[in-house]
């Protein structure tokens, strides 16, 4: 029954880091930048959560879906403001530019609800389900079928709506899509809001497992690991690098030394890429000539 | 505008071009050398510490400035060469050859770590690199045998004539020559056959392949040069700040080091010592601003890291070149004075270069 309970803790977890992963591989998709302050725009989603909900008073839903607003515009003007002025600069100025950009995020979270761990105010909080001798945390659960409907919908928009397919036109070929008439500037602003929005739903899920400080924006790197495993620029690798990962930290922080299951991503990372450098799901090749 | 008109096949192998510079650096050379001589205790201090980023910054200068690959992970070396330098010298090895042999082993551990990234490029690179430095870092943790663990490790200061090394000038002294020679050696090797092949591989792996360079052994040998002068650094550090723990060499500092090299200026050496003075000094602004900023602002917990960030951002969208970059704008504006045209340094229009295939 301990296994169970394990995978069913890491299956959770996994799902969290699957999403950020996601967040990843949607603007990598889209426009080739990579952008490292993912685990801090998942921080600033958990923190708008915790105004909406605990400071105003907001119902747990209306503060979830506005939440998703918030952090969709907020997305958007990133990649305004700062992303855009950096088209056709090499991946590793963009690289260190989101790198900085975590910083100053995480300084500002920092400033406006400082650094004491805080603890959103869910529904569902501290409930349990037993079935049959094993114990299920609710949040556990919630956070498994919130990000189970999330990919649902995100696969229905990419397949059926019409945005959607532009979307997948620009990050197949820019500039045939430019040609074919698709507002590419548009559509990548687009692709940040919704990255931040998913950002920011992992980390509303992620909130009750774990408590909100500045710094929980660094299990981005663990979900940057995640997206490589699963196979960068792959929307359902993305999903499984992250369940893998976060199974294996679970079992590996039970039955190894202390510590090792902090390192473990890294491990499965390194070991992935002397392998198969490409991840399960290959979708991207090298340029050759 | 200074024209050199060349007459000797020597000029071109010249490390200086013109009279004018040797002027200028052999007069910042006796700045340097005087400075202990004028400034306080603490400032001499903070010079040499100056002076350790800035060897360090040549390393990682030489891999992402002019080989092109991006590395997260550099604090690795930099604790690889520490704390090897502390185990060297607890077993009675002499400063002198301890401190070879740091350089050493931390070169071979880049050329390992370097034999894996022939196979990525760019971000695969930079995020294994990152794994890296986490696995080391878990190693520092949990090999107390070595490293002492969380505890720490208390580096043994040598002696010389009776005077210790980490005397404040002899200290400053020690780390001045290093980066010298650092310096000169990094200039010559670029001159070289081998820095040459570094710049082809960062312009285009396709056309340096084609030209007969062998991307393998290049890239090998940029990652064990550039791990071999971190770790050098590493073990000044190491004598610097007298003992070792593992909150010493994070990811911070791997960001703090690429903050060096891009804010300094990318491919450019001048750009390590200008980065390193940046790095360096940085927190003594800060701290000094601190005060004088009205309470609730100076008190922001990582307002530091804040800042790192928010310049690392700005320099990256306003000035790609770096502070060396805008100090050759500034020069050719005072050069042209009233001649200089807006339009000679505007960036043109450029669109996306894909790296995908189609």
């Amino acid at each position: 029954m301990e296994v169970f309970q394990l995978l069913l803790s890491g299956i959770s977890q996994g799902c969290v880091y699957g999403l950020i992963a996601l967040g990843f591989v949607l603007i990598y998709k889209a426009t080739e930048m990579v952008n490292f302050a993912q685990g801090e725009l998942m921080m600033a989603g958990a923190f708008v959560a915790f105004t909406l909900v605990n400071l105003v008073g907001l119902p747990f839903l209306l503060g979830f879906v506005l939440t998703l607003l918030v952090m969709a515009a907020f997305g958007m003007a990133l990649e305004r403001g700062l992303l855009r002025p950096m088209i056709g600069e090499p991946p590793f100025a963009v690289l260190m530019l989101t790198i900085g950009l975590g910083f100053v995020l995480r300084a500002v979270a920092g400033a406006i609800w400082g650094n004491e761990p805080r603890a959103l105010d869910v529904p569902f909080a501290g409930e349990v389900l037993a079935v049959g001798g094993v114990v299920l945390g609710y949040e556990n659960l919630v956070a498994i079928a919130g990000t189970a409907l999330l990919c649902l919908a995100l696969w229905g928009f990419f397949r059926y709506s019409r945005i959607g397919v532009a979307m997948q036109a620009v990050s197949q070929n820019q500039l045939a899509a430019y040609y074919s008439g698709v507002p590419v500037k548009r559509v990548t602003s687009l692709v940040w809001g919704i990255s931040a929005a998913i950002s920011a739903t992992a980390g509303i899920l992620v909130a009750p497992i774990a408590l909100i400080d500045p710094s929980m924006g660094l299990v981005g790197i663990k979900a940057f690991a995640a997206a490589i495993v699963g196979g960068f620029g792959s929307l359902p690798g993305a999903i499984v690098g992250g369940l893998i990962i976060g199974v294996a930290e679970q079992f590996v922080g039970l039955y190894l030394p202390p510590g090792l299951g902090e390192v473990s991503a890294f491990v499965i990372l390194l070991a992935m890429l002397f392998a198969r450098p490409q991840g399960i799901f290959a979708s991207l090749q090298r340029k050759k000539v | 505008m200074r024209f050199v008109l060349t007459t000797r096949y020597g000029q071109d192998a010249d490390l200086f071009r013109h009279n004018g510079q040797r002027f200028w650096y052999a007069l910042l050379a006796v700045l340097a050398l005087a400075a202990p001589w004028f400034l306080t205790a603490f400032y001499i201090g903070e010079l040499a510490l100056v002076f350790i980023w800035a060897i360090a910054g040549i390393g990682l200068m030489l891999l992402v400035g002019y080989t092109g690959l991006v590395s997260l992970g550099h604090a690795a070396f930099l604790a690889i060469g520490a704390y090897s330098h502390t185990v060297f010298l607890s077993y009675g090895v002499p400063f002198l050859l301890s401190v070879p042999l740091a350089v050493l082993v931390a070169a071979f551990v880049g050329a390992l770590v370097g034999i894996p990234a022939l196979r990525m490029t760019g971000i695969y690179l930079a995020v294994a690199t990152l794994a890296f430095e986490r696995i080391v870092a878990y190693g520092v943790e949990h090999w107390d045998a070595v490293t002492g663990g969380l505890r720490g490790r208390r580096v043994p200061q040598p002696e010389f004539f009776d005077v210790p090394l980490i005397d404040d000038r002899v200290f400053y002294y020690v780390c001045l020559g290093v980066l010298a020679a650092g310096l000169l050696a990094a200039a010559n090797l670029l001159r070289s056959a081998t820095g040459r092949a570094f710049v082809a591989v960062r312009d285009s792996e396709i056309s340096a392949e084609s030209m007969g360079v062998n991307l393998a052994r290049a890239k090998t040998t940029a990652f064990a040069v550039s791990a071999g002068f971190t770790g050098l650094a590493g073990a000044l550090l190491a004598h610097k700040i007298g003992y070792l723990s593992p909150d010493a060499f994070t990811v911070q500092t791997s960001i703090q080091l690429l903050l060096l090299v891009v804010v300094g200026g990318l491919g450019s050496l001048h750009g390590v010592v200008f980065g390193a003075l940046f790095v360096g000094f940085l927190p003594q602004a800060i701290a000094l601003a601190r005060d004088v900023l009205p309470g609730s602002v100076g008190q922001i917990p990582g307002l530091e890291l804040g800042v790192f960030g928010a310049i690392l951002v700005l320099f990256l969208i306003f000035e790609p070149l770096g502070i060396y970059g805008r100090w050759l704008k500034i020069r050719a504006w005072v050069e042209q004075f009233p001649l200089y045209r807006k339009a000679t340094h505007k960036r043109q229009k450029s669109y996306l270069r894909t790296e995908r295939v189609h």
